[in-house]
């Protein structure tokens, strides 16, 4: 009969990348359950909606978390707009579309770093995040931050782009699309990367169903579900496809992530071909009173947006539910049979954000 | 083609038989929601299928007790638990119970009273 | 590039080659890149041997045109951390710079546009100062003289 003993792993340890805490039964090597446990980072940010304005509630909802940032800004936004009836002009809605796919790509980006950092291949990591810093320069040249921008109000958007600047976020992803080549064939080629990677975590379609998976983690098992195809923002103007994989192990979802990455440096440069003249922000009068449910894709998958006003200036109810409160439930799942030094890989394969899970 | 996106008032003892019937359907569970009104709370389950989705509206007294969906959609669990931690709603039989200490707070149930 | 290139472009059908189809894994397949790095000059800039580098619409911190400013207090009400305070008794305007998260939202919301958000950060200090500015006092318009009738001249 094998011993049974228990490791506490996190918040904080070297190769973990969120401060989640994680108790693991162990039988000798091989983990037999984990129990998951939040709330390092919990702000009490949903109560502060009964306290601010829903016009000033914007900016405290970006910087819930920094990485899915201009997310946040543009699903509340657009949750307050459809609930009010508010008609927001095309350009805007466009100039949303580049920010948030530009923002995926980073998160993208920056998660290719975090995996090949915890494999302990530290040169891929910095090849990784020196690719990102070139989006952070577009960001920064064109809204004024790294990381949180403060560009979506309720109505539109505050800053434009004129055209030099959409030229030289085009440029940028033309060179962008020849520099990432070299990493993503290490990522995909290498020996060492793949004996990590190659069986690890298999979850079949209908158990990813089941258990909530969402986003990467779902299409890497083969469902194609992607809530950029509901047709918000200027989405029902780009042919978005969803990219998925059969296999279902954490090298399929690496493989995912890498495609959509390629992906999305062609839907900015289709975007920023389409785009209209016009404005880009109308008034915005009254109060909200109502509900509604939005759903958009985040990096990590698919957000809902609740928000429910009654007439006066504070709403009532503002709730976000993210994409890795759905996915810790399939990553508990996995952990089921692992060996131990796999755990930090398998953490990571599902994208966590624990700032945006407790907010 | 319009994607639905409804929200549907049931009564607490059609929750059960409406959960099932999700769960053969094979529809996902995607959220579940609590909001404090004057007399009580709204939990709202939201259910998915392909693009539609679909939200189930039950209205409870402030110390009506209702039974956990974990049984039939097990990865609801987090979400109950932080329902009744935040908010005080009584749910039973949840089958991973934290007690009230999954998020680390000082104040019981904090959203439970406004302002 | 026209639309129609893009359609396949995004389909991914030019990118069957990042894969390796005719081995199932390859060994040092980063070395070379390595190699070139290792003989590049560095990536990053040398701060702070050369001098940072800000773009022009970089939000660092809040300046205000104190002459212009008539003390309406709208600033107050839409700071959402609470960073700005408006005395219109000692006719001061002040903002704790550590408390101001860069938002912007001040910015936009003054009618006489004295606010405007300029670059370089807060630089940091020992302990957390307010900075405070003299504003002009509010001055009540004289009342204008009854209007004469139209009939006379």
């Amino acid at each position: 009969m094998a011993k049974r003993s228990v490791v506490p792993f996190g918040p904080q340890h070297p190769v973990l990348p969120e401060p989640i805490h994680l108790d693991l039964v162990l039988e000798d090597e091989t983990v037999v359950e984990a129990i998951p446990s939040i709330g390092f980072v919990h702000r009490g940010l949903e109560k502060l909606v009964e306290k601010k304005d829903f016009k000033q509630y914007v900016y405290i909802a970006e910087r819930i978390c920094g990485i899915c940032s201009c997310g946040h800004g543009m699903g509340y936004c657009e949750s307050i707009e459809h609930m009010m009836g508010i008609e927001v002009p095309r350009r805007a809605q466009y100039l949303r579309t580049i920010w948030q796919e530009m923002s995926r790509m980073h998160s993208h980006l920056l998660w290719l770093g975090l995996l090949a950092d915890a494999m302990g291949f530290e040169s891929l990591f910095m090849e990784a995040w020196r690719l990102r810093e070139k989006i952070l320069d577009m960001f920064d040249l064109t809204t004024g931050g790294r990381i949180i921008f403060s560009v979506n109000c309720v109505g539109g958007c505050l800053k434009d782009m004129d055209s030099a600047m959409l030229k030289a976020i085009s440029d940028t992803m033309e060179t962008l699309y020849e520099d990432m080549r070299p990493m993503a064939k290490t990522f995909l080629n290498d020996f060492t990367v793949q004996s990590r990677l190659k069986g690890l975590g298999v979850m079949d379609r209908q158990t990813a169903l089941m258990t909530g998976a969402v986003g990467p983690m779902l299409r890497a098992s083969g469902e194609p579900y992607d809530a950029r195809l509901l047709g918000y923002a200027a989405y029902n103007d780009l042919d978005v496809q969803p990219v998925t994989e059969t296999d279902g192990d954490s090298y399929a979802r690496c493989k995912v992530r890498i495609k959509e990455l390629f992906q999305t440096a062609n839907l900015i440069r289709e975007a920023i071909s389409k785009i209209p003249e016009g404005d880009i922000a109308v008034p915005v009068k009254g109060n909200p009173d109502g509900e509604y449910f939005m759903r958009i894709e985040q990096p990590r998958g698919e957000a809902i947006y609740y928000t429910k006003g009654n007439g006066t200036k504070n709403l009532d109810r503002f709730r976000l539910r993210t994409p890795t409160t759905s996915n810790i439930p399939p990553m508990v799942e996995m952990l089921k049979g692992c060996q131990l030094a796999d755990v930090p890989i398998l953490i990571l394969t599902i994208d966590p954000c624990i700032s945006c899970t407790e907010r | 083609m319009e994607n639905k996106n409804t929200v549907r008032e049931i009564r607490l003892e059609q929750l059960f038989p409406e959960v099932i019937n999700k769960k053969m359907n094979e529809w996902r569970f995607v959220q579940m929601c609590a909001c404090r009104t004057p007399d009580g709370y709204e939990l709202s389950y939201s259910f998915c299928k392909y693009y539609d989705m679909e939200t189930l509206r039950l209205v409870i007294g402030t110390d009506d007790a209702i039974s956990s969906i974990t049984q039939v959609y097990p990865c609801a669990a987090i979400q109950e638990n932080e329902a009744a931690e935040l908010f005080g709603v009584k749910i039973e039989n949840m089958s991973v119970d934290y007690h009230g200490k999954l998020i680390r707070i000082d104040k019981e149930t904090p959203f439970k009273e406004k302002g | 590039m026209n639309i129609k290139n893009f359609r396949n472009l995004i389909n991914n059908q030019d990118n069957q080659d990042l894969e390796d189809h005719n081995h199932k894994y390859s060994f040092c397949v980063y070395a070379g890149h390595v190699l070139k790095n290792l003989f590049s000059k560095p990536a990053t800039t040398s701060y702070p041997y050369e001098p940072a580098h800000f773009s022009e619409r970089m939000r660092g911190h809040i300046e205000i045109n104190a002459p212009e400013c008539i003390g309406c207090g709208m600033c107050m009400r839409m700071c959402p951390p609470g960073a700005i305070h408006v005395d219109r008794a000692a006719n001061t305007w002040s903002i704790n710079p550590f408390d101001c998260v860069q938002c912007g939202s001040c910015v936009h919301n003054c009618p006489k546009k004295c606010l405007s958000m300029n670059q370089g950060y807060t630089e940091p200090e020992s302990e957390k100062a307010v900075f405070t500015v003299v504003i002009p006092e509010k001055k009540i318009p004289p009342k204008k003289p009854a209007a004469a009738p139209a009939g006379e001249n």
